[in-house]
């Protein structure tokens, strides 16, 4: 028995997440497989056959690949599932849709989000926007996880897998790609940077005025609450948060953020976490390494132009 | 014309502890106290029902059923759905632990009684923060999936769903009947009125008892334990951009 992971990309590189779900399969001590969808992706199958811990890459190329639904994804995770003890992948946008229909199609339950894995089938997940750590415990016979990309380091290359061509089956027609509508930036995708910058929504439209030269600095990424977001200051794929994306670079700015508990469940694994925040009583502070009580209009160009020095 | 035949909207509405609220750790470590907490609709199920009423006022669909499936106090949750506009609730009763395989599958019998055209569930419950349960009732019901739905538009006979996705939006389009599950930007809720509220109250709850749908929901995940995480080591204030600078160039982190 071993274990498939169903493997994401931007069209150029596999997805550092795909690289630390190889490091969450190792719990397992079985055969890494790694599942690539696309279409015209050979270069994308021979990028994860070099994943160190890699066995076997299974490459399903076909054109209606070239934007995976996740209805045929599924599709064809069910036709090979059937012979593996474990479907993993990370807990992104892409494979949150595709797993858990996979489970109900095997009959099975899922492992959402686990932090941590004791093989063969006990995870521990955060719950209640992470104010609590539940530890469970599968009875299936095929477990269906997404890990929580943050909390495994990830598999470097040093493998050179076999690739073998599998054959999807025909797009069951439930659903249409139309369009994407991809923010292009020359910053690091904000679920793997070193550094992240955030803002709330007391930035308003100086939200990327005023944090861009900082996250620029340390070619950070920038991220903001979802009320900066609601507000229309900051796009949608940058909320940090329970409902958002989860961080823990090695350094966090939380900028004018209050520190609600749905923000600081993206964010309080970060290694240093620097807060600015004028009110002295801001809940944020509690989880600051490095509190700073400051009107941040003053504060974030000074602390810009001092780390320029 | 399109709007000729039924466009019945089903709602998935589940009760769980107010987001405001931090939920404390059993002494003996088996489970989250929840006894006594206060509770309402799961917020993202909130933004369906408003999605499904707006729906409804635009004349767009022809009437809005709202679900739950749990113990009889997430009565509390319909009441709320009705209140904002929802036609009829029902409730499936069981007090048994639910997950989502189990939810999809009775969501599934309720999907098949009432034959909906359109099936919105919220994207996440903020209790578990599973995030399971739209896409596994699709898949029982062989449906397209509109996940993280931030804009939705019906077109003859598909609906086209705008989708938060890592690093921005995509949208497709799905055949009717379809499941979406919302995100927080698809709407604003409207504010339930005092009056709307007591009409609720007065309103009949279809009322189906889980056992007798004859559906196998015994729960595939054991919980073992939870505990709280934890604590970060205690942090500093600093009295100024250079000490902050200063502290940041000793950790290294320049
Ligand atoms: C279902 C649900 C899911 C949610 N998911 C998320 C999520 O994933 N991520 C998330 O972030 N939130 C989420 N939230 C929202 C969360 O509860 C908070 O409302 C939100 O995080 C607050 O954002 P904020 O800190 O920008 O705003 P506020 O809470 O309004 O805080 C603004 C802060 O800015 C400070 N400030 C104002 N002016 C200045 C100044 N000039 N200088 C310095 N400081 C200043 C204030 O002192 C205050 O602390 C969710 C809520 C719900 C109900
Ligand atoms: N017990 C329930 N009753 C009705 N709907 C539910 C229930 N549990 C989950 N749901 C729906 O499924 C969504 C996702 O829940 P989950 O998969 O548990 O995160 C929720 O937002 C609800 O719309």
């Amino acid at each position: 028995m071993s274990i498939l992971i169903l493997a994401e990309h931007d069209g150029k590189h596999i997805k550092q997440s795909t690289r630390q779900a190889v490091t969450a399969a190792g719990a397992w001590q079985l055969p890494v497989h790694v599942l690539v969808t696309g279409s015209n992706s050979a270069v994308l199958a021979k990028e994860a056959s070099e994943i160190a811990g890699v066995a076997k890459v299974l490459h399903a190329d076909a054109a209606h690949f070239e934007h995976p639904l996740a209805e045929d994804v599924a599709a064809l995770l069910v036709q090979l599932g059937a012979d593996y003890k474990v479907i993993l992948s990370a807990h992104t946008a892409f494979s949150k849709s595709v797993l858990p229909r996979v489970a109900a199609l095997l009959d099975v339950a899922m492992i959402s989000d686990a932090v941590s894995i004791t093989a063969p089938a006990t995870y521990v997940r955060p719950i209640y926007a992470g104010n609590v750590l539940s530890t469970v415990e599968s009875s299936d016979a095929i477990q269906v996880v997404t890990i929580r990309a943050t909390s495994f380091a990830a598999a470097a290359n040093g493998a050179n897998a076999e690739v073998t061509a599998v054959n999807a089956p025909v797009s069951a027609g439930l659903s249409r790609w139309i369009k994407e509508d991809k923010t292009v930036s020359d910053r690091p995708e904000l679920s793997s940077a070193r550094v992240v910058v955030s803002g709330g929504r007391s930035l308003a439209e100086r939200f990327n005025e005023l944090l861009e030269p900082l996250a620029h600095r340390f070619g950070g990424a920038l991220g903001a609450t979802r009320a900066a977001v609601d507000a229309g200051f900051a796009p949608n794929d940058i909320q940090v948060g329970q409902t958002g994306t989860i961080v823990a670079p090695e350094l966090y700015f939380a900028i004018g953020i209050s520190g609600a508990m749905q923000h600081l469940a993206g964010m309080k694994d970060s290694k240093i976490i620097v807060a600015i925040n004028h009110d002295p009583d801001a809940p944020i502070f509690q989880h600051a390494d490095y509190g700073l009580v400051a009107n941040l209009f003053d504060a974030v160009p000074e602390l810009t132009a001092a780390l320029s020095k | 014309m399109e709007w000729d035949h039924n466009m019945k909207v089903l709602v998935a509405v589940k009760h769980v502890v107010d987001y405001n609220i931090k939920p404390r750790v059993k002494q003996d470590g088996s489970d989250v106290d929840i006894a006594g907490v206060k509770m309402g609709i799961n917020p993202f199920d909130e933004i369906a029902v408003e999605e499904a009423v707006r729906l409804k006022e635009r004349g767009i669909a022809t009437e809005v059923v709202a679900v739950t499936i749990g113990k009889a106090n997430s009565q509390d949750t319909l009441r709320h759905a009705l209140a904002m506009g929802a036609d009829r609730v029902v409730l499936v009763e069981t007090d048994a632990d639910l997950q989502p395989l189990g939810v999809a599958k009775l969501l599934k019998a309720v999907v098949e009684r009432e034959q909906p055209r359109l099936i919105i569930l919220g994207k996440q419950a903020i209790d578990d923060d599973l995030g399971q349960t739209g896409q596994m009732l699709a898949a029982l019901i062989n449906a397209g999936q509109g996940t993280f739905a931030s804009v939705i538009e019906v077109k003859g006979d598909e609906i086209e769903v705008t989708r938060e996705i890592d690093g921005g939006t995509d949208v497709v389009a799905l055949k009717l009947p379809a499941v979406v599950t919302t995100d927080l930007r698809l709407n604003e809720p409207r504010f339930i009125k005092l009056p709307a509220m007591m009409m609720a109250k007065k309103k009949p709850i279809d009322n189906i008892k889980a056992a007798d749908l004859g559906i196998d929901i015994a729960p595939r995940l054991k919980q073992l334990k939870v505990a709280d995480p934890e604590p970060r080591k205690p942090g500093i204030k600093v009295a100024n951009v250079a000490e902050l600078v200063e502290n940041l160039r000793l950790a290294e982190v320049l």
